[in-house]
């Protein structure tokens, strides 16, 4: 809302400066957006007199003018139609700048010399939208006695500051100036002198002879309604059309204006309608019916349902209660009987009726967010004085009312020690009731007791804690003491889960790859891509875009998309990996799913870059198991880990591919993505892997433990056979494992070879054993009998030759 | 010409030899032919059995002294050619030293990881337990009970991803307040804890809008739990993550769940409170909410509000890293770019 300084001041003794006024709202009620000063960034714009208009001898429209400025006078080409001799206009010197930082320079207008221009309303800053109509197509002419020469800022309200605030739910009070004038004046402890006009029912009519209504209380508690009979519509007088268009309102006419200048000054909506096109003389408060329609004055069409509250004459709804008016009852300019309507209406169900057709007005911003209660009769009074002010208009007697809610004010109970204790501040109670007296609440203290009674308009407060937070703000949130909780011993630390989550990423890292954070919400197809168990897929109800549609129920997918996007920008080389949930569903009928916890990785292109003494090796299936088995051994899993290949997973290539089992216990998958999942990615070949975390941090774990380095020296024997090419190193290495006896201490392979040099269907490999005895000194005839053993059962069980 | 004056000449002229020698080689056949059977020495003493016998072993002696002295001359010339020759084969390996090193990979944490591990590692120094939630959430938890009902206006706040009618992404961390309050023993002592996680708002994605981010709940309940508590402590968290020379302010705000309610500024990075575009020329950015957890919240979790207290705040890791390195879209953190990611590799 924006709120002008010079409004404030009519009420305020308040002569700060208005950025040092922002910035005491914004420490002590509500966020400040903007401070603006309309006329800043303009300069050289003055008053000046039209003292001849001749016509443009080479244009049909353009005129030229002698202007004088006070101390000159300048010839201006100008192409308005309403300019004329003997207005006082807006002139912009020679070596001016107007809206838009355009500088205006001397020039020649078809080959007429023009010093300057006369100046429209929006060509000098003011928005389009709230220009009113009449000045809408040409030039404005200011008042008679504006003085010539002079700046015309002051003239049109453009060298006060607007201080754009930004309300929270809560303070709907601020939304208005009467609330901002009041929560000012307990900041700044002053006394406002706030004005309110009467009303004198001039009239001769009474109300209820004109109209009649009624009202269902449940969703318009207190609704009034006056007659103002024998208007004359015409424009509000400037120091209205100004106020208005500072707060963005566009002026219409004099009572449509009145009921926008209320609504700003007390934040009470008001309506007015042409009582003689009211059908019945009848209004009423009610929900729609089915198939209800209404125009609403923005000459838009709604279909109404039966959960909208309207306000509806004998045939039809000429209103939806509390956000816009409908066309049907509209002020014209023929309007000579008007009917005021000031309500509270139920903010729930404006509420929903206002989001459903997203209409925002605002009316319906103050009617949702709740207004004072307790002013409505002072608001329509005031709106009913300046009408007939201003209209001539006479004020029919007595104020038609449907129905009123009895304004009680509320009385919330604290005590001194509550609000100190809360605070953590030491007070005394004349502090404390200062406060509450600036604040406008009266106070009753007994001891240490305080009963304080709340004006309607702070309609937010209604129990301790609010009072509270009025103490902490006026008392200034600055002067709270500055002090730590009391922890008695608290000791924080992580939890195990968050322990080895931490350590897989820093493992991961230490390894080389990234920490990458995609979107959990992704297309229905990825999130059921890579599956590790069968799952049913969570869908959003109402997604912004199929994109985030369905939660995901991998990790990989995400890390494919990040890869796309990286090969999209010519990022061949990637190594990334993502810790981060998972959502399964096991059983349609369960809504919530199960959130686990992955870990997944992705490396695309070359790991190493080429360098002058490097090669750049592509990456492989080798390379990522290098790395995950590293991870899962800093893990400290207890337990054989062991990779089968599988070609189960549609995703996976299927030759290029294993589980990950752990304990005969299936915790992931590592892998080259199937060329063809890489191809619809778009992404160059790209090995994956996805582990259950959450699996892996539930398996018991191995500490660190010391195993005594032998002092004897150890025995090598390096081995090479020739097998089938289907049998799997880990078929080998078991059967050594098994038969190598205590004395072999480790295995390592050294070599493949699958080449010419081998019969068709075979391969070799080459293993280095290594034998220790940590008691003795070896002998060679042992080792020699274990390496036998292992060669004869490598024969035996699987055909293999030693070479 | 005496046997002598042979062998001082045999010496003169080896010495000579020597000294001219560069090459390890002609050394050796030097040494050879000075001092082998063969060699002049030798071949000088055959002549001895002509001398007196007094003569012999003066003669003797003086042949060995040469033979010495020749000996001890080789092997001084032998290792000065020797040290020449390493001296020059160094020189021939030297190497471009400013060639670069072997490149070795390493991996980063994502910032918005950094920044999460930066505040949960403060914290548990202060004695705060780290905790985490579901991230689809029910209504009650999310909404209800932190004091917004349905219908209430601070829910349009918070555009919902809605699975059904009370399932939802949870749209910020708070719900692990009633989550935590609902579960913890007061018997036991109060309730100091930190809740980090994955936060889902239905916006469409700009440069200020992601519809997922992080948040960073902290929740401190106890018998004596003041706002000057609140206060102290979100000016140390400040202070550690941002620096001492950071100033911060609180201001009077609203959240449902808490009461008083305010929001922290602290001085705007890019201008240090000089007033820049990036603050609104104000000198400040909003950075984290908090307030005193309304009696509401502890009542709907069981907690007796009446002896117990305490205060809440919610932090966006997204937009402190966005601060700290002046990123300007929020995208990029969920884009994976590795050129974005690699970025924040100082770990000083």
């Amino acid at each position: 809302m924006k709120i002008s300084y010079k409004w404030l001041q009519e009420y305020l003794d308040l002569d700060l400066p208005a950025q040092e006024v922002a910035e005491k709202i914004e420490r002590s009620s509500v966020e400040v957006d903007s401070v603006k000063v309309p006329m800043d960034g303009l300069k050289k714009i003055v008053v000046g007199l039209v003292t001849k208009v001749e016509p443009h001898p080479d244009s049909d429209h353009l005129h030229i003018c002698q202007v004088d400025v006070g101390d000159e006078s300048l010839q201006i080409v100008c192409g308005a139609p309403n300019v004329a001799e003997g207005e006082k206009v807006i002139v912009a010197l020679p070596g001016s700048r107007i809206a838009n930082n355009v500088k205006i320079k001397r020039s020649k207008m078809r080959g007429i010399e023009s010093s300057g221009m006369l100046c429209s309303l929006d060509e000098i800053g003011l928005d389009k939208e709230v220009v009113p109509n009449e000045w809408a197509d040409g030039i404005y002419l200011l008042p008679d006695d504006a003085v010539l020469g002079d700046a015309v800022f002051s003239y049109l309200g453009m060298d006060d500051a607007l201080i754009n605030i930004d309300v929270t739910p809560n303070r709907g009070d601020m939304l208005s100036i009467y609330g901002t004038v009041k929560d000012l004046a307990a900041i700044y402890n002053l006394k406002d002198h706030f004005n309110v006009r009467s009303v004198t029912e001039n009239g001769q009519q009474a109300t209820d002879t004109e109209i009649t209504a009624t009202a269902n209380p449940d969703l318009a508690p207190t609704y009034k309604l006056r007659v103002i009979n024998n208007v004359l519509i015409k424009p509000s007088p400037r120091w209205l059309q100004i106020k208005l268009w500072q707060a963005g309102i566009k002026p219409i006419n004099n009572v449509v204006d009145v009921t926008n200048y209320v609504l700003w000054k007390y934040g009470q909506p008001m309506h007015s309608y042409d009582l003689d096109k009211i059908n019945g003389q009848h209004l009423d408060v009610r929900y729609a019916k089915a198939g209800e329609t209404i125009t609403t004055l923005d000459e838009k069409s709604y279909e109404l349902n039966e959960t909208d509250m309207v306000v509806a004459d004998k045939n039809q709804p000429v209103g939806i209660a509390g956000i816009m008016g409908g066309q049907q009852t509209e002020i014209t300019n023929e309007t000579t009987n008007v009917v005021l309507e000031a309500a509270v209406f139920d903010p729930i169900k404006l509420r929903k009726t206002a989001r459903h057709y997203v209409i925002r007005t605002e009316a319906s911003q103050r009617f949702e967010r709740g207004i004072n209660v307790g002013g409505v009769q002072q608001a329509i009074d005031e709106a009913a004085a300046l009408i007939s002010e201003l209209a001539n208009g006479e004020v029919a007697k007595g104020t038609l009312n449907a129905t009123e809610l009895e304004s009680v004010e509320p009385v919330v109970s604290t005590t001194l020690t509550h609000i100190n204790k809360v605070l953590g501040t030491e007070l005394s109670m004349n502090q404390v009731v200062d406060i509450f007296d600036r604040l406008g609440f009266t106070t009753d203290v007994e001891n240490d007791a305080l009963a304080v009674k709340i004006p309607l308009r702070r309609w937010d407060i209604h129990e301790a804690a609010d009072l509270d937070e009025e103490v902490a703000r006026i008392y200034g949130y600055d002067n709270l003491p500055v002090t730590l909780p009391d922890t008695d011993g608290m000791v924080g630390h992580l939890t195990e889960p968050q322990k080895l989550a931490r350590s897989a990423r820093q493992v991961l890292e230490g390894l080389g790859l990234t920490q990458a954070i995609s979107y959990s919400l992704t297309t229905a197809k990825k999130a059921g891509m890579f599956l590790m168990q069968p799952s049913l897929a969570t869908e959003l109800k109402w997604p912004m875009t199929q994109d985030h549609a369905v939660l995901r129920m991998n990790l990989i997918s995400g890390l494919l998309d990040d890869v796309a996007y990286n090969n999209a920008r010519k990022v061949k080389d990637i190594a990334l990996y993502e810790q981060g949930r998972v959502f399964y569903r096991n059983d349609a009928d369960e809504v919530r799913p199960v959130e686990v916890e992955h870990l997944a990785g992705a490396i695309s292109g070359s790991l190493d870059q080429a360098g002058w003494n490097q090669k750049a090796l592509p990456v492989d299936f080798y390379q990522l198991k290098g790395i995950v088995n590293q991870l899962l051994i800093n893990l400290s899993i207890s337990g054989e880990i062991e990779y089968v290949a599988t070609d189960e997973l549609p995703e996976m290539h299927p030759g290029k591919t294993a589980k990950i089992l752990v304990h005969g216990h299936e915790v992931g998958f590592i892998g080259e993505v199937h060329p063809s999942i890489a191809k619809q990615f778009k992404i160059a070949p790209t090995y994956v892997f996805e582990l259950n975390l959450q699996e892996i941090t539930n398996m018991p774990k191995n500490d660190n433990q010391y195993q005594l380095i032998s002092k004897y020296p150890t025995i090598k024997r390096d081995i090479a056979i020739e097998v089938a090419k289907e049998i799997s190193n880990e078929q080998i290495i078991s059967v050594i494992k098994k038969r190598g006896g205590k004395l072999l201490n480790s295995i390592h392979l050294f070599d493949v070879y699958d080449g010419d040099k081998v019969a068709a269907g075979q391969k070799s490999l080459a293993y280095s054993l290594v034998f220790v005895n940590t008691k003795e000194t070896l002998k060679d005839e042992d080792v020699n009998a274990a390496v036998d053993k292992i060669k004869k059962h490598l024969t035996e069980e699987l055909s293999a030759t030693i070479r | 010409m005496s046997l002598k004056e042979d062998l001082t000449q045999i010496k003169d002229q080896g010495l000579a030899e020597i000294a001219a020698t560069d090459d390890l080689k002609a050394l050796n056949d030097i040494r050879v032919s000075l001092l082998g059977k063969k060699g002049p020495i030798t071949t000088a003493l055959r002549g001895i059995r002509d001398l007196s016998p007094e003569e012999r072993p003066q003669v003797g002696s003086y042949a060995n002294t040469i033979r010495d002295e020749l000996t001890t001359e080789i092997d001084a010339r032998k290792q000065a050619i020797e040290a020449k020759e390493l001296a020059q084969k160094l020189a021939n390996e030297t190497i471009d030293v400013t060639l670069p090193g072997n490149q070795v990979r390493q991996g980063q944490p994502h910032v918005i990881q950094q920044i999460i591990d930066e505040v949960v590692d403060l914290f548990i120094r202060m004695g705060y337990q780290v905790l985490v939630g579901p991230e689809v959430e029910e209504d009650k938890y999310n909404f209800e009970m932190m004091n917004l009902p349905k219908d209430h206006p601070a829910r349009d706040m918070q555009d919902t991803f809605y699975l059904t009618d009370d399932i939802l992404m949870r749209t910020q961390t708070s719900p692990m307040q009633a989550r935590t309050l609902e579960k913890h023993n007061f018997e036991d002592g109060g309730l100091k804890m930190i809740s980090p996680g994955i936060v889902y708002r239905r916006d469409t994605d700009d440069p200020t809008h992601s519809h997922q981010f992080h948040q960073i709940e902290g929740l401190v309940v106890d018998k004596n739990i003041t706002m000057s508590d609140l206060k102290g402590t979100l000016a140390t968290m400040i202070h550690e993550i941002f620096g001492t020379k950071f100033n911060y302010r609180l201001r009077p705000s609203y959240f449902p769940f808490t009461e008083p309610s305010v929001e922290v500024d602290v001085t705007c990075f890019n201008c240090m409170g000089k007033g820049c575009d990036v603050c609104k020329h104000t000198g400040w950015i909003e950075v984290l909410g908090a307030g005193m957890v309304h009696p509401n919240v502890l009542k709907m979790a069981g907690v007796d509000s009446d002896q117990f207290g305490g205060f809440a705040f919610g932090i966006g890791p997204d937009r402190f890293a966005m601060l700290k390195y002046g990123v300007s879209d929020i995208r990029d953190f969920y884009l994976d770019d590795v050129r974005f990611l690699n970025q924040f590799d100082r770990r000083g």
